[in-house]
Formats: structure tokens, sequence, C-alpha cells
């Protein structure tokens, strides 16, 4: 039996959208993956000479941190790593044994990347230990004991994966355990360290997160197969609606309605509201910038680039997925009477919108120097001038269907890379820069920002031209993308 | 009047649609039927300029579908649920569509307070968006929303699909009241012979792409129809 469920993973595995998409994606993927494996290898390896160069002992320094590293852990995954579920609905008629089923299921969140990647730093570390002379049982049973921490995490997060929002709280108080711990207010690891120090000197200890790993298991076996119902685990969750006029916006004629749909659009689904998430974080990024955070980025010319960044991260990540966002009902668009014009400068003033707002609530930038303020506020006359006529453009030719209902994929999704989309984005951020940079050199900062300045107001004042090429653009290839947004998935 | 001209599409060397000439009169009410893949959808879409004719093109009242969008106002259509909002609720779709058609919402009001018994009770103030709705009930939403704004010409793929016995009966009232309209053209595709005869007064069959049959209904036709299908 289990043979047959390998053989349809190994075919959903070949045939998804994600493994048929270009070779150059895949390259990019490959060297992702590659580069967090060498950057995991380093760390193993080096760590434990780089402590003992700081002249600390490196197992209990790196047992003082592990309590870090699980909780990172535990939050990355609650926001990234989707329970693999086996295609479990067409399974259920047939003669398998639930028990086959759900363990299977779960047995193949073992293999998952997220599980994998902690190999390459602890086996290293072990490594590198059992070479420089530490005794061998305790380093077995340390690592058997940290990873059965990392596979708690793993089977935590399939048990809390239906909550919501539950990363956030997590986020939170790690953010405020590391705040404390940093201003030295209080110290977590010192509660916490003696547990993982036990784990290395005391030999049954490791038996701890074993046990926990194994009542882990069990618990969430029960649980999944208690829920093996089409109406309990394997139902979708319906919300419930409620009928909204936004009345307010009919003042904005054609464009209002529109804007009413936009607003519910956002409001009602997942993808698009982790898209709001990710232009708040954007609206932050600044600081690694303005702060000393990463000294490198500390400099004009990476300065314009976070401004542009920081007004615009709704932009974006928005308007990059125009008309996308519409790709599931684009049919109906084509056969209403509907003006090309109205619908894009409907998306176009959600992104102008969003863009003041952002900028306004940037203003405590004010903090690091008005200069800097200055520079978040010449990117959004720069994002609004030119980028968002830009993303609209590179919209035309962004042929991928967004499936609404799923949050993953908005950190780039896989589908969209195409070469005009990526010719089109390299104004956006690389014509600023440039512009700053020569302005800057030649004359003074505040010339570099006039000139960047100067080409978002050019941008807007040729509003109407850019509109009606973005129009021809979507008109030409209306075909190629109702047929593309036709296949699904 | 549509009228349709040399018309074909071919996908990598394959003709799935083929009709060299086709005439709809203003206020007929048309049936189309065919087995799977005979081209009925194909039709609609290019009817609708969805996908582009390899030869030939429509004439949707006096305007040439794929060269001009001006079919749109006096247009309305549903092939299927890829015509739906997902995340809106019946009532905001009914009034979005009302706004691109230039009703007002008084207007939609009317419209749907006239169908309340097609609905059933299952559409209307159901705290249910149109994506948790089940397939039948969702039809029903899509279909009742190509009435709105009057049109001239009304395009339904399969509209007794997934519809329970009940609504079935008062889908055929609707398109006959309709099809009595002299303005009206309705175009109705179907699996279904004995519906399609019924609410039809004239009747294309399919096959392979061909148009193989065109009869005006009679007593006779749908026993001439089964006929031909049962093979």
């Amino acid at each position: 039996m289990i043979s047959k469920f390998l053989f349809l993973e190994w075919k959903s595995f070949t045939r998804s959208a994600s493994f048929a998409s270009n070779l150059a994606l895949k390259i990019v993927i490959g060297f992702f993956a590659a580069y967090f494996i060498l950057i995991f290898l380093g760390i193993g390896v080096g760590a434990f000479y780089i402590l003992k160069k700081m002249k600390l002992d490196p197992v209990v320094a790196v047992n003082q941190f592990l309590f870090y590293y699980v909780i990172m852990d535990l939050i990355i995954r609650l926001m990234l790593q989707k329970i693999p579920v086996l295609n479990i609905r067409p399974l259920l008629i047939f003669p398998i044994n639930k028990s086959t089923i759900v363990h299977f299921s779960l047995g193949k969140t073992i293999l998952s990347f997220f599980n994998i990647i902690h190999a390459f730093f602890l086996i290293p570390f072990s490594i590198v230990l059992l070479i420089e002379g530490y005794d061998p049982a305790s380093v077995v049973f340390w690592f058997l004991a940290v990873y059965s921490l990392f596979y708690c995490n793993n089977f935590i997060n399939i048990l809390l994966s239906n909550k919501d929002n539950l990363f956030a709280i997590f986020l939170g108080s790690a953010a405020i355990l590391g705040g404390l711990h940093y201003y030295g207010i209080f110290d977590i690891t010192a509660y916490v360290a003696p547990f993982f120090n036990a784990l290395f000197n005391t030999y049954w200890a490791f038996l701890i997160p074993v046990v926990a790993l194994v009542v882990l298991y069990y618990v969430t076996f029960q649980y999944f197969k208690k829920n093996l119902y089409l109406d309990a685990g394997l139902s979708s969750k319906h919300d419930e609606a409620k009928t909204e006029e936004l009345t307010w916006l009919n003042q904005f004629g054609a464009i209002g309605t529109f804007l009413k749909n936009d607003i519910k659009l956002i409001k009602r689904n997942k993808r698009s509201k982790t898209t709001v998430g990710m232009s708040i974080m954007f609206l932050f990024y600044g600081l690694l910038f303005f702060t000393n955070g990463i000294p490198m980025y500390n400099n004009p010319t990476m300065h314009i680039f976070a401004g542009i960044f920081v007004s615009g991260g709704f932009l974006i990540t928005f308007g990059q997925f125009v008309p996308s966002w519409d790709s599931s009902y684009y049919q109906l668009m084509m056969t209403q009477n509907i003006p090309y014009k109205g619908y894009l400068s409907s998306k176009w003033w959600l992104m102008v919108i969003a863009t003041i707002v952002t900028t306004v609530i940037a203003s405590f930038y004010l903090y690091f120097g008005v200069q800097v303020y200055l520079t978040i506020i010449v990117g959004a006359i720069y994002n609004i001038g030119v980028n968002s006529h830009l993303v609209l453009l590179g919209g035309a030719y962004t042929k991928t269907p967004i499936d609404l209902s799923s949050g993953k994929g908005a950190f780039g999704d896989k589908k969209a890379f195409n070469v005009k989309t990526m010719l089109i984005s390299i104004p956006q951020l690389g014509l600023p820069v440039l512009l700053y940079w020569l302005g800057s050199k030649y004359g003074s900062p505040t010339i570099g920002l006039a000139l960047v300045a100067a080409l978002g107001v050019i941008g807007f004042a040729f509003k109407e031209k850019a509109f009606s090429l973005i129009e021809k653009t979507y008109k030409s290839e209306k075909y190629a993308t109702i047929a593309a947004y036709k296949q699904k998935g | 009047m549509i009228q349709v001209n040399n018309l074909s599409k071919t996908y990598n060397g394959t003709t799935v649609l083929k009709i060299d000439s086709l005439e709809i009169k203003k206020g007929e009410s048309f049936g189309l039927v065919g087995n799977n893949g005979a081209g009925k959808t194909t039709f609609f879409s290019l009817l609708l300029d969805l996908i582009q004719p390899s030869t030939g093109n429509i004439i949707n009242h006096g305007v040439q579908v794929n060269s001009s969008e001006a079919w749109k106002p006096f247009t309305a259509s549903f092939l299927d649920e890829s015509f739906l909002i997902g995340y809106l609720t019946p009532e905001e779709y009914f009034y979005f569509i009302g706004d691109l058609r230039g009703q007002n919402k008084a207007d939609v009001d009317v419209l749907l307070a006239k169908h309340e018994e097609f609905f059933n009770g299952e559409i209307l103030k159901n705290k249910k968006y149109l994506r948790d709705l089940s397939k039948g009930n969702q039809k029903k939403v899509g279909i009742i929303a190509t009435l709105i704004g009057s049109p001239e010409v009304v395009i339904l793929d399969e509209p007794f699909a997934n519809l329970d016995p009940t609504t079935q009966f008062r889908l055929k009232k609707i398109i006959k009241d309709l099809a009595d309209d002299p303005n009206v053209t309705v175009l109705v595709s179907s699996h279904d012979l004995q519906h399609t005869v019924e609410v039809s007064d004239r009747i294309v069959a399919m096959h392979k792409g061909n148009v193989v049959k065109d009869i005006q209904t009679s007593p006779e036709t749908l026993q001439e129809l089964e006929q031909f299908f049962a093979v």
C-alpha cells in the first residue's frame, strides 16, 4: 500500500505546476537551496572554532541559544510550512485502513525541507565535537535530543496549523524575550540553558524530548484519525458572509464600482490579506537601512532604494499581480460592458491611496532625521508617478492565475517569473538609484532627491499617455490571458 | 440578428469548429445540442470574443465581435462558474453587474424580487459567499445575473445541468418568457434534448464541430433528435 502512495506522491511532485515551470526559475530555486545548505554547513563546522576563539565553551554557548533557535524554527514553520496532506478525499472510499492513511500523511512531513535543513547544522557540529574529543555517547544523545525537539516542532505545527495569527503571537513573545535579554532585564536563557546542558551532560535526559516526540506523534495521529471525515478535518472553512454596500464609494462613479470590488477582494481572501501584511513588513524594512543595523546598507544610494520600498510595499506586492487578482472570473470581466480604463484606474487609485497612507505612517522615520523622511517622500512621488504605471504594464504580461483562497505564494509566486515582467521591473528600482547616485555625485544629495522626484512628477504628467499604452497592451494580450487563467494551478 | 460567416477554430491542426454560415434571427429562441466535444462551448466562446476565430467572424446585431466591443452592452451570458466572483455575496454580485449595466440598486431589487421563487430562499440573505454555495445555487445566481439590464441577447451554456427538478421547471418558464419577447434572442446549449426542445423554437445539432441538423421545433422534433443521437 505504501508503495502505491509513494507512486501517487511521485506523480503529484513531477506533475505539479511549479515543477513544470521554466528552467531559469528552477536554477534560481536550486541556487537558493544550495545557498541555505552552505550557510548551515558553514555554521555547523565553523561555530565550534569561532566560539572557542571567543573563549566560550562551544557546547554551553550553543545550548544557551538553542532555546531561541527552537522557537524561531517553530515560528518559521507556523508561517511557511504547510501540512502536506496526501490528497485524502479520493482514498477514503477504498479499502485502505484509516491508520495507514494517517501514518503516511504524517510520515511524509518527516522528510520536509524544514526538518532536513537542521541536519546541515547539527551533523557537522556534532562531528566536530567528536573530533575535538567530547564524550561520544554525550554527543550522540545530545544530537538525538535536539533533533527530537525539531521534530516536536514539526508536529506542533501540524496540530496548530488551523489557527490563524498564532505565529504572530509567538513572534511577539520571542521578540519581547529577545529584547529583555538584549537590554539585560531578564534573561530567559539562564532558565532554559540548564535543560539543554542536561541533555548533554546527563545520559538519560535525552529521553525527555524523545518521549515528548513519541507522545506528540501519538496525539497528532489520534487527532487526524478522529477527524478523517468530510465534515470534520477535511471540510473547508466557511466564513459567515456579510453584504457590504460601501455606498460612500458611489461618488467615484465607474471607478467606485471597481474600488468597492477591490476592497472586498482584499478583505475577504487569504492571499490578498497576506499581501497587506507583507506591505506592512516593507514599511519597517527601512529600519535595516537607516539604523546602523547593517552598516553596508547605511549609505545614501541604498537609502533611496529603501525609500521606494518603504512607501511602495503595497504597490509592489499588490500591483505586481494586476490583473491576476481577477483571474478566477476574468471571463466575466471580458464579457461585461467594462471600459479597461475604469478597471485600471481603480487599481491605480488603490495603489496611490495605499502609497500615500504608507508615507504618512512612515513619518516615524523622522526620528532618523528630516533627510531620511524626505528620501521616503521622494520614493513615494516616484512610486506614484512612475512605478504605478510600470507595475500595471508588467501585469499585462504576468499571466499567472491567482488562487485567492491560498495564502502561500505571496513571497513571490513561482510561476510569475517571466522575462518580460522582469525587464519592466528594472526601472522600478534601478533608475531612481542611478539618478540619485548621479545627482549626489556631481551635486549634492538634495539634487539627487530632486532628480528622482522630478522623474516622478514627469511620469505623473504623462499619466494619460501611459494609460492608453497600458490599455492597448491589455487588449492585445486579452486572449492569451484568458487562456492562461483557464489553466488552474 | 446574429450572423456567422465562414467561422472555424483550429488547435494545432485539429479543427474543433467549422460553421460556414448560420443566421440566428432577432427574437429567436435558439437551442444548441450535441455530445461532448461537439463544439457548443467553443461556439459560445467565439460569440463572446473569449477566443479568437481561426477564420471567419461573427456579427452580433451589426457588430463584428472580434473587432469591436460594442456588442457588450446588449449581450449577457453565463457559461460556467468562472463568471462568478467567489468572494462576493449574491446580493453584492447582482449589484456589481447592475452597476456595470447601468442599473441602480432599486432596478436590481425589482428584478430579484421577481425571481424570488426561482431562488427558493437559498440565495438571498443567506450569509454565504458565492464560493461557498452549492453548484446548483451558484448556477441560479449566474443565470439571473444575465437578466439584469434587459439584454437583447442572452447566452446560457448548459443552464439545466446541476439544477434540481423543481428549479429546472422554473428555469424553463424563465427562458420561455424571455423567448416570448420579440426583442430578445436566447441561445441555450444543453445535453438534455427534451429541455431544449421545450424552450427553443429552433434547434441546431452539432457533431465534431459541424452543424449536422437545423430544425424548427415541431411535435416530432424530439423524436427526430433522439433517433439521431441514439447510435
